[in-house]
């Protein structure tokens, strides 16, 4: 990666991560709920009644409460598991592949590999 | 893999026809039992073509060549990612961002239908996150429209001559935006106010979702742009292979 896309990736993530961490430090009463509870507040708000959904997650019918809050963030963390690991495999493999190809002087990964499965 | 990946496919497209035909429906950002059974089976069947055509496209792509399974996996994995993180807004809630955005530049629209189904699927199942009845209103804001936004939005840049950065930055910003659009706008359809009717709803729940996801979009932007930065220096056969960056071969082989 040239340094100038190197620099780049830095910063990109960087204003990621703040713009991620000014809300918290800046807004210190906030509660920070889900803006889909918001959703469905203002869906009260605008109905003017309580609002009594007419259906219940599958998950919550077979436990018979809802999904405890540790348990929601374990699944959660397991969500961005399994997408962080299958995009760090591939990424893993093509970082080594490029490196591999330099290493052999293989310029043109492409027809090369073409030729191969041919 | 790809066998198994096909039957995941084809039973998420029979997944939604089902829904969309028994009145069970689960969405990205419309909690479970929230919309009318109407709207649910309507919003379904509006999906239904999208699917099938991502059905489509995602087959051809992996007969065309095996290989494009890669990308494929990997913008699957990055709505995966992206979609799970819960991040504090300005506006003092946390929302999360749809991740769409890289599918459908890398893939189209058609293909992250199905991708992104997938995703709300999983959080509907296993999160009570959305939910089964409003699986086709949610898989039409977030795995539909954004998208599609997304990729009209990068095809516009590159007629004009934006950056390709720029314009992957802003097909991701406003197809996330958008997603919350048309949700605000499904939410609407479906609770008119008595004042103002629909119209008046849809800039209640715009009040409520646009504050919150700006910035959030703004952060999917850059994160998608850094994938791809990292896409483009390594994984250039991949790329070349879907057809992303076929147009820098074209003019590399005429300024030979």
């Amino acid at each position: 990666m040239s340094k100038k896309n190197k620099k780049m990736v830095f910063i990109l993530l960087l204003a990621a991560a703040l713009i991620a961490a000014v809300p918290l430090f800046a807004l210190r009463n906030a509660e920070f709920g889900g803006s889909d509870d918001a959703g469905s507040v203002m869906v009260e708000e605008i109905q003017g009644e309580e609002y009594e959904p007419w259906f219940t997650p599958v998950l919550e019918n077979i436990l018979g409460r809802e999904l405890p809050g540790e348990v929601e963030s374990l699944i959660f963390c397991v969500q961005t598991g399994i997408g962080v690991g299958v995009i760090a495999f591939f990424m893993g493999r093509f970082v080594e592949r490029k490196k591999w190809m330099k290493a052999t002087g293989m310029e043109e990964p492409e027809e090369n590999m073409r030729g191969n499965e041919a | 893999m790809t066998k198994k990946e096909k039957i995941l496919l084809k039973s998420a497209v029979a997944f939604a026809a089902v829904y969309s035909v028994a009145p069970i429906s689960n969405a990205m950002h419309i909690m479970e039992g929230y919309l009318p059974a109407g709207y649910c089976i309507a919003w379904g069947v509006i999906c239904l073509p999208f699917l099938i055509a991502g059905y489509i496209s995602l087959r051809n792509r992996i007969k065309e060549n095996r290989k494009n399974m890669t990308l494929i996996a990997m913008a699957g994995a990055f709505i995966f990612v992206i979609s799970s993180l819960k991040i504090p807004s300005v506006s003092g809630s946390c929302s999360h961002m749809t991740g769409t955005g890289l599918g459908a530049v890398l893939l189209g629209p058609a293909a992250v239908s199905i991708l992104g189904m997938i995703v709300l699927i999983f959080q509907a199942l296993l999160l009570a996150h959305g939910g089964l009845t409003t699986l086709g209103a949610n898989t039409f804001s977030m795995a539909v429209s954004g998208p599609l936004v997304s990729f009209g939005v990068y095809r516009l840049c590159g007629r004009l001559g934006v950056n390709r950065r720029i314009s992957i930055f802003l097909a991701a910003f406003l197809g996330d935006m958008f997603t919350y659009c048309v949700t605000s706008v499904q939410l609407a359809l479906a609770n008119p106010s008595e004042a103002g009717g629909v119209a008046a709803s849809v800039v209640k729940f715009l009040g409520v979702f646009a504050p919150t996801q700006l910035p959030l979009a703004v952060i999917e932007g850059l994160i998608t742009v850094v994938i791809l930065i990292g896409l483009e220096t390594y994984a250039g056969p991949e790329l070349r292979s879907i057809g992303f960056i076929r147009e820098n071969i074209a003019q590399k082989k005429e300024a030979r």
